[in-house]
């Protein structure tokens, strides 16, 4: 996400960082470089002229040129600036106070609404405990319908779709119907899908606006691919022109895409990023936080989201557990085959570290996770008897080939986890007395 | 001129043995064949003439005015508003500039006709046309979730049965997106030809195989596969689409003869990468720039076709199955900078 940008953006302010002190000359150099790396990653050009004019009037302003150490300050301002680009403060979705709150999905085809809406869905029976109806009004594309009845229900919420062959296939018609089932079954939330429109098509851009006046949605989100380019603020005016939205949905985060036109969408409309769309899963959906995301890009990594997706997986007790067995030295492979689990259950570990101050861009670029050495260690772990788990100095022999047999992998490869795991066995007790382990020859140790 | 179907494609003879009756027609129908294709360049020269009110009066200004470092810097603007890419955009730019300082152009006239040759010639890359003289001839349809996959293959297929009078056999390998299948079984119906499908979460590979073995028994003469959408960072999923392709490479030999990718018009210069990461894995042949009908320009097209030499071969201009046509550099170049 955002790695190309990044990783330049980065490359840049190193550069700068390591002189002692800065001239002009070298404040104009640092900005053009930036002006280049925004332009890559597809921020419209107009917001880019803007966005550097100001960066470098505030360093400038800032008094850096000629001071000690000024490159942490230019750091800062880029920072600051990037968080302000990005929508200053995560904004939220407003709800009605009487329900159902009506959210109404629009953007072009093939930005995806669709799943965008199933996932929305899904996010908010998940974090705010509400029953949610999906509306599918998208009557044009074929076999529309039929998706968001598959993904609707798969995010756990009730789809009201009428099928092909009901006469009234009036897409404002069918809004108006939901509406009145979701308010009839007391829904908290309805999302009404749209189907996709062209921005500069008034028929349909006509049809939305009469969707929106008969539900009168209390949030209308646009979806914007994060691989639009410069064309992105076009059809961010003239859908803001139109439907007035309230929200974007930045769909497709998880390429190499810079997401660079959604955050110009934000600077054109004014309208905050609200939520990011960043894998194939219905869950990998979540909330923006435009300052996370500027440390992010910056390198500084994001501790914050870090930690909440660890929150999300682990509970107290499991951890006070854990922390015991630690203590008594009784941490086994079947605690590290939870933890691993839970682990994974995070996300990607590519993503994880993203967010680990430090990694990102180029660090990441170099660092390919195989997700499949993971599956491997589980299977080797899953081949072994309870006994062999709680003390792995056990396997030897016969018992590590039965161990590699059964889990398709070699003898090596059982010797080199069991090896391992006594090394973070080790690690682990000096931590649990109190100590702090010597991370450089832990990572020697383990390759 | 823009190319018309029968330029685009490599065939045997004027017309396939067994076309059904009157599939010819709207290229045979005299007058009114002729009113609709009139219709249909007419309709590419709205969509197009959108991006030559942006970038006409920019372009027609700098031209034509006086020469200065600001002409370049406006010049470049223009083209990078159009997703051209910084660094085609500095080539182009460059070689104009400097045939003008050499004194080689004169007059706004002639540097616009230059201008459009260098961006025509940067679009003109490898082979333009389709060859399906192969029997059968598989063509596999490959690109990110959203481009229009689905709907240019449903397109393509009713050209090829409808225009050229081959029969086409559709395999849906996109057994991911929930009712992927359904979306192309509708395109089949219209275009009038038969459609393999598996069921969801099935083996795309054997979808294509059996669709394949199908076309042989039955003597098809063009097999579209289709394939889920993908990122293109997906190293898990890009491995699926290289063994589908190894799937049809083993079966049928010289098979795929044509890999198209998708590109949505509207992408950014993310495009230069999924038209990359995709090349390598699917050998891709030929670009379908999609969604053109927009205020999107498609200058990732030109990024695409002089950094990895891959052709744009159709373009996509509309909703309606006639809004897919073969792609013109030169009407393309035009496109780009003309005035309206």
């Amino acid at each position: 996400m955002f790695d190309s940008l990044a990783e330049k953006l980065q490359a840049t302010l190193s550069e700068v960082r390591q002189h002692g002190t800065l001239t002009e000359q070298d404040i104009d150099g640092a900005m053009r470089e930036i002006r280049l790396a925004l332009l890559e990653a597809d921020v419209n050009f107009k917001v880019v002229r803007q966005f550097t004019a100001q960066l470098k009037e505030r360093c400038l302003g800032a008094d850096v040129i000629g001071k000690l150490n000024p490159g942490q300050q230019v750091v800062k301002i880029v920072g600051e600036e990037l968080t302000e680009l990005m929508g200053g403060a995560s904004a939220g979705l407003s709800f009605s106070s009487r329900p159902p709150t009506v959210i109404l999905m629009a953007g072009l085809q093939g930005s995806g609404k669709t799943t965008a809406t199933a996932k929305l869905a899904r996010y908010l029976r998940e974090e705010h405990s509400s029953s949610v109806a999906v509306a599918a009004c998208d009557v044009y594309r074929p076999a529309a319908v039929d998706q968001l009845v598959k993904v609707g229900a798969q995010a756990g919420a009730a789809v009201y779709f009428r099928d092909p062959t009901h006469p009234d296939r009036d897409p404002v018609e069918i809004a108006s119907w939901a509406l009145e089932r979701a308010r009839s079954e007391g829904k908290d939330v309805l999302i009404v899908d749209t189907s996709g429109r062209l921005h500069v098509d008034e028929q349909l851009m006509a049809e939305l606006v009469r969707i929106r006046d008969a539900v009168k949605p209390t949030d209308v989100l646009l979806v914007v691919d994060a691989m639009t380019g410069q064309d992105a603020v076009n059809v961010a005016e003239s859908f803001a022109e139109a439907v007035q939205f309230d929200g974007v949905v930045m769909s497709k985060l998880d390429g190499d895409a810079r997401g660079g036109a959604a955050l110009s969408v934000k600077a054109v409309t004014g309208k905050p990023i609200l939520f990011a769309s960043t894998g194939e899963k219905l869950e990998q959906f979540e909330r923006f936080h435009p300052d996370r995301m500027a440390q992010r890009i910056l390198g500084m990594g994001d501790v914050m989201s870090l930690i909440e997706k660890a929150e999300q997986q682990f509970d107290e007790g499991d951890a006070r557990e854990l922390e015991r067995k630690l203590r008594r030295n009784e941490f086994g492979l079947d605690d590290f085959l939870d933890q691993l689990k839970m682990i994974r259950k995070m996300g990607p570990l590519s993503s994880l570290l993203g967010m680990i101050p430090g990694f990102g861009g180029q660090q990441l670029k170099n660092m390919k996770v195989d997700e499949r050495e993971l599956d491997r260690i589980q299977a080797i772990i899953l081949s072994m008897t309870p006994e062999e788990r709680r003390r792995p100095e056990l396997i030897k022999g016969s018992r590590r080939l039965r161990i590699a047999r059964g889990s398709g992998t070699n003898v090596q490869q059982v010797n080199k986890l069991v090896k391992q795991f006594g090394q973070m066995r080790k690690v682990m007790r000096q931590v649990g007395r109190g100590k702090m382990p010597d991370i450089g020859a832990l990572m020697r140790n383990a390759r | 001129m823009a190319r018309d179907w029968s330029d685009l494609f490599i065939t045997d003879g004027p017309a396939a043995e067994g076309a059904p009756d009157g599939s010819r027609g709207s290229r045979d129908g005299g007058g009114e064949g002729g009113r609709q294709r009139g219709g249909l360049f007419r309709r590419l020269r709205e969509s197009m003439a959108k991006t030559r009110q942006a970038l006409g009066s920019e372009i027609q200004a700098t031209l034509f005015g006086e020469l200065d470092e600001q002409t370049w810097e406006r010049l470049e603007e223009a083209l990078i508003m159009a997703d051209v890419g910084a660094s085609t955009t500095a080539s182009v730019v460059a070689t104009l500039e400097e045939e003008a300082v050499s004194g080689k152009l004169e007059g706004g006239q002639a540097l616009s006709e230059r201008l459009i040759e260098l961006l025509a010639d940067t679009a003109r890359v490898g082979e333009a046309r389709i060859d399906i003289r192969a029997k059968p001839t598989v063509i596999m349809a490959v690109g990110v979730n959203g481009t229009g996959k689905t709907t240019t293959i449903g397109k393509l297929a009713w050209h090829l049965r409808n225009e050229l009078g081959v029969s086409v056999l559709l395999g849906a390998a996109d057994t991911f997106r929930a009712a992927a299948a359904e979306q192309l079984e509708g395109w089949a119906e219209r275009a009038g030809c038969e459609i393999v499908t598996g069921a969801e979460g099935s083996d795309p590979g054997a979808v294509a195989f059996e669709t394949i073995a199908q076309a042989r028994s039955r003597g098809v003469d063009v097999v579209i596969v289709d394939t889920a959408g993908r990122l293109h960072t997906q190293d898990d999923l890009m491995g699926e689409l290289g063994k589908v392709r190894r799937v049809i490479e083993r079966q049928l030999e010289g098979a795929p003869h044509e890999t198209l990718l998708t590109i949505d018009a509207t992408t950014g210069q993310n495009g230069l990468r999924q038209a990359k990461l995709f090349a390598e894995t699917a050998h891709v042949s030929g670009v379908v720039l999609t969604k053109l009908d927009g205020t999107a320009r498609g200058g990732i097209a030109l990024a695409i076709a002089r950094e990895l030499a891959l052709p744009v071969k159709l373009i996509g201009v509309g909703e309606s199955v006639e809004d897919l046509r073969p792609f013109d550099p030169d009407d393309f170049a035009r496109a780009l900078i003309a005035e309206s």
